[in-house]
């Protein structure tokens, strides 16, 4: 078959080989799937923040006619279950014996024989709390009388967990000490939750007789998953199989093991039966994986005409109860550090400092890329307080200081090395194609009528593609990721990858890398994935790491195999190796192309009778793990509109224009979604979404009628863009594409506030810039 | 107690407990898993089922409420092996990540489609209103239901 437009072989437009099945209905998501006999699990959760549990009486529970077990805390303690260590080098209970320590805690779990009466069980568990004072504000975490919440961990006297920093203190102190301006800005990026459609869950599928633990999860990262387990649990890891069905959702909050896993598989073991967990939309917003809840101090020094000198940050950053950021070991506060953005400066420094609050745990999560999204709002605004202090327009400002093409690779002043990139064409594109001259003339018009419109501006550079062994782990695991690429004899494939999409399309876009490479289409390769049994090690699918990992495995693996295949081909065309030449699916000899062999005549002789060259065996298969030589540098240039009511404060996005350069594309519809979704996100964490809690402790967001997110009514018809900059030290050049919008579009449409209410003097509003908080801003002015 | 209905034109009856919601009723007794279930609040959408040809949130209603009633989920959008102009319009425009809102985003613009076959953007903006995607920020759906309302016969099942 020849490509077509509609049918690539390799990059281009491709419908998505998951659709047919979604379309109609036929997804298998973790709560579609029922095993014979299976019984249904339900989590007894703290109604307060921090209290000491005086007793737990499970009797009335237990008596319920169809429960078959009750499991607490006191129950794991002697499986050392009780307590589980996080991510971070912490331990979290998996439920609480000594205290609870935020509000949604896991008390204690039902199994029940169905989902109704594993709830009503769960009522009627009686817990004697005895009620502490909370810490809720990270602010005071650290006053010398704040209550201890940790005081499991021996010896600790304070809710302090880390202290980290980056860059050059001396040096960068030294810049602003004689810089012309100075500005500085106190910001809060407000704790936010992914929020998926799917929420959490698990079903745990014990099997005695042989000892082995089929264990279906909602996770991004099944591989890690299975390795934890047999760490924590003492299951041998051959004896642990993950299965990660369809995913309704990710972004993050899939990455952690959370408590009601284990209390699965704990309840499937207790019971002889499969046990189902399914959390409820309040558990998953009040108890999973937040993200953000970071309060910055930024600082900028520049010139007068408009150079900037230097940026240094300080940051308080709240992790909740138990320090379960899921993140590489060697960084506390994720990669924050790329806080200097796009922007050639001399000197940088950032310090943050971590602490414990009686919240849920988490921070990382939310497609940030391991805190980019926090580093990128924190400089982006920078900029922008900057610009109006130097009263110069804010794109104006960042053409000026960006770093220059010619300068890549760029190593940055906190120890990144950028692969590559053109930011000013990037920018340029966006303002021609939004119009931005035009924009600034219907603003100047707009302001003398006293209406309220703002443009904004920004430019980030994310950092994905974790990680470089020798720099990236977690828990000890390095970040890489394998693929297994088997050609059968009728010269169909398939790819097998350790990554898991959850919504991503990695069944086509991996297809399409397998096709570019090797030239077999993309409907004749299947991708495998999701199953610890069927697929090779590797971490799993989070800042963005799939393509760039992923994705560079399986380019890898394929190419293994056209080489092998070129091996074959000469035997059976009788040449010399180096005398063929590579046509997209075909090997032919050199100035004569009548005379080739292509994939799938390789493989039937692979797999046939033929005499095969010495060292070849009888396949054409391969195994690749990919450790990437440096992480990839994705770049954006985002504009948009907004209009605000000056009487209301209601804010509306009226246009949004999103230039995106993930380097190499692969597919332009998967890429557009990937863009559309994220900047979906910025205007929810802009306008909309925040995990409040008041001063007892209590969650402010635990349900959608609380914690409200975008409909089509928020959004505008996005309008995107791109550049392509191939990374240099990617297989194919891929950067990587999934978290680029939600990292660049919050800045974005806070930038375009604040301008929007330049004419009050307002010079900055903290997200989420609901009515209310915009409306105060109008009345205060600056 | 005994509730009866019509799914997806065929006619069905269980016996349930009567605290039991349509979403579980079709689900856990029917096996018919396209119908999601995300919020307990009625917020999301992903539960959304067309009773009587009218969008209802199946987490909000007992399934005894819909007794009597006709009931489509998404397993009955295709018909005589064809797909809907609405299931062809979500693949064609992308008009889907993850999935899981796509079931009860595709009833409700069949529903917009039956009563209004030309709809602006804006009228398609306001029909899925009350249900929530998180991946694709909603342009591609409009485009999706667009597409539909081209093309209101697929000739065949493409895929």
């Amino acid at each position: 078959m020849t490509a077509t437009e509609e049918r690539p072989i390799g990059f281009g437009r491709l419908g998505r080989k998951e659709d047919p099945r979604f379309v109609r209905g036929k997804g298998r998501y973790l709560d579609d799937i029922t095993l014979p006999g299976m019984l249904h699990g339900a989590v007894l959760r703290s109604p307060v923040a921090h209290a000491r549990i005086r007793s737990i009486d499970t009797s009335q529970a237990l008596a319920h006619p169809r429960v078959r077990a009750v499991i607490t805390g006191r129950d794991l303690e002697p499986l050392n279950l009780a307590w589980a260590p996080t991510l971070s080098a912490d331990v979290q209970a998996v439920l609480a014996t000594d205290k609870v320590r935020f509000q949604g805690q896991e008390v204690a779990f039902v199994i029940a024989e169905d989902r109704y009466a594993a709830r009503d069980a769960v009522e009627l568990i009686d817990v004697d709390y005895e009620l502490l004072p909370p810490v809720v504000d990270a602010k005071r975490a650290l006053d010398p009388d704040a209550p201890v919440i940790r005081d499991d961990l021996e010896g600790r006297t304070d809710n302090h967990i880390f202290d980290w920093e980056a860059g050059d203190k001396a040096a960068t102190d030294a810049v602003f000490a004689r810089a012309d301006v100075v500005v500085s800005q106190d910001m809060v990026y407000p704790r936010s939750h992914p929020a998926p459609m799917e929420t959490c869950g698990a079903i745990a599928d014990y099997d005695g007789i042989h000892g082995k633990l089929t264990l279906y999860e909602t996770t991004q990262a099944p591989h890690a998953h299975r390795t934890l387990y047999a760490l924590v649990a003492g299951i041998p890891e051959h004896k642990i199989r993950v299965v990660s069905p369809d995913i309704g959702g990710g972004f993050g909050n899939k990455v952690g093991i959370y408590p009601g896993y284990v209390c699965a598989i704990v309840g499937s073991i207790v019971t002889g039966k499969p046990v189902k967990w399914v959390e409820d939309r309040s558990e998953n917003l009040m108890s999973t994986s937040f993200a953000r809840d970071y309060h910055m101090h930024g600082e900028i020094a520049a010139t007068r005409d408009g150079r900037i000198l230097a940026v240094r940050t300080t940051v308080l950053a709240d992790h909740g109860a138990f320090n379960a950021t899921a993140q590489p070991t060697k960084y506390p506060a994720g990669f924050f550090h790329i806080f200097t953005g796009s922007y050639d400066i001399e000197a940088a420094h950032c310090a943050v400092t971590g602490v414990y609050t009686n919240k849920a745990p988490g921070g990382v999560a939310y497609a940030c890329s391991f805190r980019v999204t926090e580093a990128v709002y924190l400089i982006e605004r920078m900029v922008d307080v900057l610009a109006d202090e130097l009263e110069m327009d804010p794109a104006e400002l960042r053409l000026r200081n960006f770093i220059r093409p010619e300068q890549f690779p760029y190593p940055n002043k906190t120890g990144w090395e950028y692969d590559s990139g053109d930011y000013p064409t990037a920018m340029r594109k966006a303002m021609d194609m939004i119009g931005y001259e035009e924009l600034r003339k219907e603003q100047a018009e707009k302001r003398a009528r006293g209406e309220l419109m703002g443009i904004g501006v920004a430019f980030f550079t994310e950092t994905v593609g974790a990680g470089p062994r020798k720099h990236m782990d977690i828990v000890g695991l390095g970040m890489a990721d394998s693929a297994e690429l088997r050609v059968h004899p009728t010269g169909k494939a398939v790819v097998r990858i350790s990554v898991q999409t959850q919504g991503q399309g990695h069944e086509t876009t991996f297809a399409q890398i397998v096709a570019e490479e090797i030239g077999i289409p993309p409907e004749d390769i299947e991708v495998v994935h999701g199953d610890t049994d069927q697929t090779p090690f590797g971490l799993g699918t989070y800042g963005s790491r799939s393509t760039p990992v992923s994705g560079g495995a399986v380019a890898m693996v394929t190419r293994k195999v056209r080489d092998k295949a070129k091996l074959i081909a000469a035997a059976m065309l009788e040449v010399r190796p180096e005398d063929l030449e590579w046509e997209k699916g075909r090997w032919h000899v050199r100035g004569d192309p009548s005379q080739g062999k292509t994939i799938a005549e390789i493989a039937l002789a692979a797999h046939g009778t033929m005499q095969l060259p010495e060292g070849v065996d009888g396949n054409l298969d391969a195994e690749v793990t990919y450790d990437p030589p440096n992480l990839t540098f994705p770049f954006g240039a985002y504009v948009c509109v907004v209009d605000v009511d000056p009487g209301t404060g209601v804010v509306k996005v009226r246009r949004f224009v999103a230039v995106d350069d993930c380097g190499t594309r692969i597919n332009e519809m998967i890429i557009e979604g990937q863009v559309h979704g994220g900047l979906t996100d910025g205007v929810g964490m802009a306008l909309m979404q925040i995990i409040d809690f008041d001063e007892e402790g209590n969650c402010l967001g635990g349900s959608f009628m609380d914690y409200l997110l975008p409909t089509a009514l928020e959004v505008p018809d996005w309008e995107t863009g791109h550049t392509v900059t191939p990374s240099p030290h990617h297989p194919i050049g891929a950067k990587g594409i999934g978290e680029s919008a939600t990292v660049g579009s919050p800045p974005t449409i806070v930038n375009a506030i604040v301008d929007a209410l330049a004419p009050y003097g307002v010079r900055h509003v903290d997200m989420p810039c609901t009515p209310s908080r915009v409306w105060t801003a109008i009345q205060r002015g600056g | 107690m005994q509730v009866s209905m019509t799914v997806n034109g065929e006619q069905v009856s269980r016996e349930v407990e009567p605290r039991t919601l349509l979403v579980h009723f079709l689900r856990d007794e029917l096996g018919l898993t396209g119908t999601h279930w995300g919020c307990d609040t009625s917020n999301c959408g992903v539960c959304v089922v067309l009773v009587d040809g009218l969008p209802v949130k199946s987490c909000t209603i007992l399934a005894a409420m819909a007794g009597g009633h006709q009931v489509r989920t998404v397993e009955g959008l295709a018909a005589n092996g064809r797909l809907d102009p609405v299931q062809e319009g979500f693949m064609a425009e992308h008009g889907l990540q993850c999935g899981f809102c796509t079931p009860g985003m595709m009833l409700t613009a069949r529903a917009l489609l039956d009563r209004n076959p030309d709809p602006t953007e804006q009228e398609i903006r306001e029909a899925i209103s009350g249900q929530i995607c998180r991946c694709t920020g909603y342009a591609t759906i409009v485009r999706s239901v667009r597409w539909a309302a081209e093309h209101p016969s697929t000739a065949e099942v493409t895929s």
